[in-house]
């Protein structure tokens, strides 16, 4: 875990009045990144900036954790037809609130990143895809775009290269199911958000059956910081196998929630009671769940020494997903809490695959009854038992995302489970 | 409840530009249906209709579309809507009691509209608000967070006057000692 933390300087979102301001941006080494690529070609060659990002391994931000840079080398080489970036700014899994900030404190970051990806990846056109909730942060985002097209950052030859390319956004409608990629594609394309099999995968076919490459907004905003200052100073942030800095979103019983950006790695306990100020009220912490309503939740005794990164995480029976950490007090009622979560993914379920349309449905209404006190013992093996029905049996992991909440709550907090349980009744014949 | 809708030159100009986005027409589906719930209120069936028809796309497209996605409207709601986030860490900070203030401050419950078309509630999932919670969105627009009964009221009576909430900026904790 870094120690330097109370000294860190955020990078991702540096304290800078008026940076979303390009003017503001570009005095602070802003776009410099995308001049030094344009300028030296020989060296920055699109292979030469992919190899660069993936071995600064930016971990996707998005939950996946998957190198960014590995990512984009799966695109086949141009044709000279048109090929895509979609950058997923759908943020809607529970817990997460972190992609908004980009958008209203530091825009022309993102932009940037994503040019250099699209330049990386011989990409003509950008889409970025934005939850139709997030209305006012799409403005934000599209006058900063706008802004960059007048400077000659978008558009045709960018900077008076031979590079073009364009940025449009593209404002979802609420559903939950289009943070998924193949999903997201198909919103994209005007069409319910149907997950798409796999393979092929959007490098091979993807929008309008043509290659693309989906990321996060925030895996983006860290491309222009490897590209400056290099991926071996990059590496140096957080730890060896999660490098780069993070945005937690802390929110739930604290005393100061919000938005914070650290360095990968940081220990749990630390964020919670220094960061974010302790549990408020004087309370006990409960329970965390440490990356959106899809991980784990981890009992407070389970979190000693554990830090936020994907293997500590993984270690300690959770991930990292999006780093939207949920802080819970003694007070919270697990079970309460967990059919709120189901009742999320039955709602968001997108009805494609059997064991998710009727498996979230059915992990909610037994949790319904639990909860009003109507359920039995067996009803928890009940649970169980859809779990296992529903996990990696269908084309995306919302059944896998619904599933998890459960299965591991009622291993890790049986006792308040079996609580709420009367004892199995068998009717007499 | 009114006459046959429908777009006028400006209004088909706006769709031109927003259809020149993509290298489909089908795929401004999704924009299309904003400019027109925007104009109308809502993407009831009627409205559905003329978006199939103006973009060359069967109705069964659009109503599929339309459906599918919570934020459009499928029949007129009232002026103003309340959606209101219930979801985890909103449920956790008090999202339903929020509710259930709003529900009983306005005589009606969540999916419903007061009778004189005013305002509408929904309860919702999570807007991505979490570290503000409890929150409520305002008509598709305007979030307004770390919700009390007197924000509340305060908020009920600014829409009834025709004042609609400013943004909010929640800034991040780390430039609370200032910005450089």
């Amino acid at each position: 875990m870094p120690n330097d933390w109370k000294s860190y300087k955020p990078l991702l979102l540096p304290a800078i009045k008026d940076l979303h301001e390009i003017s503001v941006y570009e005095k602070n080494n802003g776009y410099q990144a995308l001049r030094k690529i344009l300028k030296d070609r020989a060296m920055w060659s699109p292979q030469n900036v992919i190899n660069e990002v993936k071995t600064a391994n930016i971990r996707g931000r998005g939950g996946a954790g998957f190198n960014a840079g590995l990512k984009w080398s799966f695109m086949p080489e141009p044709d000279g037809k048109p090929r895509y970036l979609a950058c997923n700014g759908d943020e809607s899994e529970p817990g997460t609130f972190k992609d908004r900030k980009i958008f209203e404190f530091n825009p022309h970051l993102f932009i940037e990143g994503a040019i250099i990806a699209a330049y990386a990846m011989q990409i003509d056109v950008i889409y970025v895809y934005i939850r139709g909730e997030y209305r006012p942060f799409v403005k934000m985002l599209q006058r900063a775009i706008d802004q960059a097209y007048e400077k000659g950052y978008l558009g045709k030859k960018v900077l008076g290269s031979d590079f073009s390319v364009e940025m449009y956004t593209h404002m979802g409608a609420g559903a939950y199911i289009c943070g998924e990629e193949s999903s997201l594609m198909e919103s994209l394309e005007g069409k319910r958000g149907y997950p798409r099999v796999k393979p092929p995968f959007p490098a091979q076919r993807g929008l309008w059956g043509r290659p693309t490459t989906i990321n996060n907004i925030e895996t983006l905003a860290n491309v222009p910081l490897v590209m400056d200052k290099g991926a071996d100073w990059y590496l140096k942030i957080g730890p060896d196998t999660h490098p780069g800095p993070v945005l937690y979103g802390i929110s739930g019983h604290l005393k100061r929630p919000g938005v914070y950006e650290y360095p990968a790695g940081m220990n749990i306990m630390t964020l919670i009671n220094e960061v974010a100020g302790g549990i408020r009220e004087g309370k006990k912490l409960k329970a965390l769940i440490p990356g959106g309503s899809s991980t784990p939740p981890l009992r407070a005794d389970m979190l000693e020494g554990v830090s936020m990164d994907a293997n500590s995480l993984r270690d300690a029976g959770s991930m990292m997903g999006t780093a939207g950490m949920v802080v819970l007090d003694e007070d919270t009622d697990m079970v309460d809490l967990i059919w709120r979560i189901s009742y999320f993914y039955d709602h968001e379920s997108c009805g494609q695959c059997t064991p998710c349309r009727d498996g979230t449905g059915w992990l909610e209404k037994t949790l319904r009854k639990i909860k009003n006190g109507d359920g039995e013992l067996r009803d928890l093996d009940l649970l169980l038992a859809i779990c296992h029905r529903m996990e990696g049996r269908t084309i995306c992991a919302l059944a896998d995302a619904a599933a998890w909440p459960v299965r591991y709550s009622i291993d890790r907090f049986r006792d308040e489970f079996e609580r709420k349980c009367k004892k199995t009744v068998y009717a007499v014949a | 409840m009114s006459g046959t809708k429908t777009f006028d030159e400006k209004d088909l100009a706006e769709i031109e530009k927003l259809t020149k986005k993509y290298p489909e027409k089908q795929a401004a589906v999704l924009p299309v249906l904003w400019y027109a719930q925007d104009k109308f209120g809502h993407v009831d069936p009627s409205v559905q209709k003329l978006v199939a028809e103006t973009m060359d796309l069967p109705e069964a497209h659009v109503y599929g579309v339309v459906t599918f996605y919570t934020q459009f409207y499928e029949k007129p709601m009232g002026k103003h809507v309340l959606d209101v986030c219930t979801c985890l860490s909103c449920q956790v900070c008090g999202g339903y009691d929020i509710l259930n203030y709003l529900e009983d401050k306005l005589g009606i419950m969540a999916g419903e509209t007061t009778p004189d078309g005013e305002f509408s509630i929904q309860s919702v999932e999570c807007l991505g608000a979490c570290g503000y919670a409890p929150m409520l969105q305002v008509t598709n627009d305007k979030y307004v967070n770390y919700l009390t009964y007197e924000k509340i009221d305060k908020l009920i009576d600014d829409l009834k006057s025709g004042k609609q909430p400013g943004f909010e900026s929640n800034k991040m904790p780390q430039h609370e000692n200032g910005t450089e």
